[in-house]
């Protein structure tokens, strides 16, 4: 239930829908919830719709923090 | 009425026709079909004899009997149909004692008002796939339902095989030690499925792997004769499968989930809709388990066989009372990987 | 999957693993609880607790939105579904859940009620649109994360004028359920464990932002660190909570930083805005009545609220007297101290909220760790 994936915006539709792929699965989700997305941004997905943006220099830096590389914490 | 025209009756349209209640009485109708559908498809001596059940002769070493019922639905995916899929789930269950396959019978359940184009779509893959796995439909039987009672087609197949001497194939058979293997990629049929569910709504490039595995087996058998089990993981998928075997053996088992082959596609499809690849079902894949001493050499055996191309050595047999199956994660962790609880999915095969 | 693989990498998951002990101090127990289903799905998939030591322990929280409905809610849902007419569209994940009389939904179904799992609530409103002449109710479930979506498709019927499509809405709250496990009435028979500090949820932070759990860290002095889905996420995350503890400092952290800001997802939010409004008190499977934890349609769409249009009575059901999970949800007691866990009480027959879903702490405890239990 609390499941989100995140995925690649591939094509934007029309009536707020968008084409999302996650290694070459493709799903029609709905980009209502969202603004300012294009293709190849990379979304959360859940039930269907698009939470929130992903936010790829963050993603980095969380995975530099994995790794204990990062100087600050992010916050 | 005109000499000429009195033996004439017209064929069956099996572009625009629909099966109704007459196909299934018993009557002319009934035989129409049976000759112009199955007779034609299946075509071989027992059925051109045209008796209600068919005399074969009687094989060397031990029988093997199996039969399956077939209710998928839809009925046509990428990669096969309910047809294909009814003719090498049964020969899969026989080849699984480690036989030979070697005849089917086959039930129709036919629902009022199925197209009968589709019927003969379905019908003629069967007879393609049991011409590819060397089986002959000696007879069969079919029965029509009102509409509303039935989902289109369901069939049922039994096959009959024949098992040499000496080759003990069977789900009780798994001993500590032993090391479990499977032929390829887990998942691949059930998402196939699922993404024709238009409520699903995603595409992908999957196929169902749906196969006959008789070739398979008799490869494996002829290089480890002494292979302990062989099931094919359908329904319920590889977790289920291995639980049924550790019952059946009193044993547990230890897995190791990055060996555990899956597409990366099947892997996505599955985190969309929240599945475990583990729990989907495979339609043209095995379990074998074996000695820990033969497993290269099995393995070596799948993997020169075209269906096994992707096998790998996935855990081990140990002791264990209460016949858990284990599997380490591929974060170090360790976690089980139990019996589905109740039914998870729609009818996938 | 890029963005997903790199954050179940089993060397890096050893590496935050390693330093976790390190930072734990002996000689004292951190208790953490993760509140988000998802979370403990998580931990139980991918064998996190493993990797911890044995003075970090995790409790799991009432994180999972179907363990915490009531039953009543449940046989409200039933009795829906089996008038004339009417299309109950549901989550799959609800349709197991037992009600009363030894009922669920999919034994409903079995019993010839139009029942059908839908994956999203768009889908609802197709199945309306595609059958004029039912009367076809989405019943909506979830925390904040799936409010929004329900808000869409509430908002898409008014614009289409549909005259056959409502909501039975039981969306509920997290910051409530939180405030709730740290102070109520039933604490007291219930009893309470010294919770370290929270996992916060993932998804339902990328919707309402780290600012809502500000609150709990300054009013309760308690340490909340946001963490993403994958294990790596929640791995980091218990790092960084045992370093608050360790410094005696109590602030909201992000570690969901690619997909969590302070204030979240403001559209998101309006519209879950416009078109509900709070409850005044909400019964939760295994908590009780929680004031200002759920929501209801807003007047303005009353023709869309399932309650008002099919004119339902609330019914308060309890649960079965073995049960443990108010005390299990709470942290203060654990699966295998439940009388019923593993026997009467099993994922294929649930007796209460926490074998439900197979995110519910009983539920990932017998499915993926009850042979730790058994050893």
């Amino acid at each position: 239930m609390c499941l989100a994936i995140p995925a690649k915006v591939v094509q934007l539709k029309e009536g707020d829908q968008a084409l999302v792929d996650l290694a070459g699965v493709r799903k029609e989700v709905s980009l209502a919830l969202v603004e300012g997305v294009r293709t190849g941004d990379y979304v959360i997905v859940h039930v269907g719709y698009a939470l929130q943006k992903l936010d790829t220099r963050e993603a980095e830096k969380t995975l530099a923090l994995f790794a204990g590389l990062a100087a600050e914490e992010t916050a | 009425m005109s000499p000429a025209r009195q033996d004439y009756v017209r064929p069956i349209d099996f572009k625009r026709g629909l099966v109704d209640m007459s196909h299934g009485s018993g009557g002319r109708a009934m035989a129409q079909l049976v000759e112009e559908l199955f007779l034609r498809a299946f075509d071989n001596p027992w059925l051109r004899e045209m008796n209600d059940q068919a005399r074969v002769p009687a094989p060397g070493g031990r029988l093997v009997v199996a039969t399956d019922s077939h209710v998928v639905s839809p009925l046509f995916f990428p990669g096969g149909d309910i047809g294909s899929l009814s003719v090498h789930g049964t020969v899969n269950d026989v080849a699984m004692a480690g036989a030979r396959p070697l005849y089917l019978s086959c039930g129709f359940i036919l629902e009022e008002g199925f197209p009968l184009a589709d019927l003969k779509r379905i019908v003629e893959s069967m007879a393609a796939a049991a011409t590819e796995a060397d089986v002959s439909i000696v007879t069969g039987d079919t029965k029509v339902v009102e509409k509303g009672k039935g989902d289109g087609v369901f069939i049922n197949t039994t096959g009959v095989g024949v098992v040499a001497e000496g080759v003990e194939v069977s789900g009780d058979r798994a001993r500590p030690g032993d090391a479990i293997l499977v032929s390829g990629t887990m998942g691949d049929h059930g998402v196939a499925i699922m993404s024709l569910r238009e409520n699903l709504g995603f595409e992908t490039a999957i196929c169902s792997d749906t196969a006959a595995l008789h070739t398979l087996v008799a490869a494996i058998v002829d290089a480890v004769p002494a292979v302990h089990c062989l099931r094919d993981p359908t329904r319920g998928g590889l977790a289920t499968t291995l639980n049924e075997i550790a019952r059946q053996s009193r044993r547990g088992m230890r897995l190791r989930e990055p060996a555990i082959p899956v597409r990366p596609e099947v892997a996505a499809a599955c985190e969309f809709l929240g599945l475990d690849p583990l729990y989907v079902a495979n339609e043209g894949k095995l379990v074998a388990i074996c000695a820990r001493e033969d497993a290269e050499r099995l393995l070596a055996a799948m993997r020169a066989h075209p269906q096994g191309r992707d096998a790998a050595i996935v855990g081990e047999v140990v002791e264990d009372a209460h016949h858990f199956v284990q599997m380490q994660t591929a974060l170090g962790g360790s976690r089980m990987v139990d019996w589905l609880a109740g039914e998870q999915l729609p009818r996938i095969c | 999957m890029k963005y997903v693989d790199e954050f179940r990498d089993g060397a890096l998951a050893k590496s935050i693993a390693a330093r976790i002990v390190r930072a734990a101090a002996a000689g004292r127990r951190y208790h953490f609880m993760e509140f988000c289903g998802g979370h403990t799905h998580a931990m139980s998939r991918y064998g996190l607790t493993d990797l911890l030591p044995r003075n970090v322990v995790m409790v799991h929280g009432p994180g999972c939105p179907v363990c915490v409905l009531p039953v009543g809610r449940i046989d409200m849902a039933i009795e829906l579904a089996r008038r004339a007419g009417v299309v109950l569209c549901t989550y799959a994940d609800c349709v197991r859940v037992p009600a009363s009389e030894g009922l669920s939904l999919m034994k409903a179904k079995a019993q010839g009620a139009d029942i059908r799992m839908v994956y999203s609530a768009a889908d609802a409103l197709r199945i309306a649109q595609e059958e004029p002449r039912r009367e076809v109710v989405f019943f909506a479930i979830g925390f904040e994360t799936t409010t929004p979506p329900t808000a869409l498709v509430v908002k898409r019927a008014a614009e289409l004028g549909m005259a056959n499509f409502s909501v039975f809405c039981n969306h509920v709250l997290t910051p409530s359920a939180i405030a709730h496990i740290l102070e109520s009435p039933e604490v007291r028979e219930l009893g309470s464990v010294a919770i370290d500090g929270f996992v916060g949820p993932a998804h339902v932070s990328t919707v309402i932002g780290s600012q809502p759990y500000e609150y709990f860290a300054e009013e309760y002095r308690k340490p909340v660190v946001i963490a993403g889905f994958e294990p790596l996420d929640v791995l980091q995350a218990v790092e960084m909570l045992v370093c608050q503890v360790n410094e005696g400092r109590a602030e909201v952290e992000n570690e969901f930083s690619r997909a969590v800001s302070r204030e979240g997802n403001a559209r998101a939010k309006a519209l879950v805005a416009e078109v509900f409004e709070l409850r005044r008190v909400f019964e939760w499977r295994g908590l009780g009545k929680v004031p200002y934890s759920a929501l209801k349609l807003k007047e303005r769409w009353a023709q869309f609220d399932a309650e008002r249009r099919f004119g339902m009575s609330e019914r308060s059901v309890p649960d079965h007297k073995a049960c443990e999970c108010g005390a299990i949800l709470r942290g203060v007691k654990r699966p295998a101290d439940c009388r019923v866990f593993g026997t009467a009480c099993t994922p294929a027959t649930p007796m209460g909220s926490c074998m439900v879903s197979s995110e519910g702490a009983c539920a990932a405890h017998y499915t993926y760790g009850r042979y730790r239990s058994a050893a």
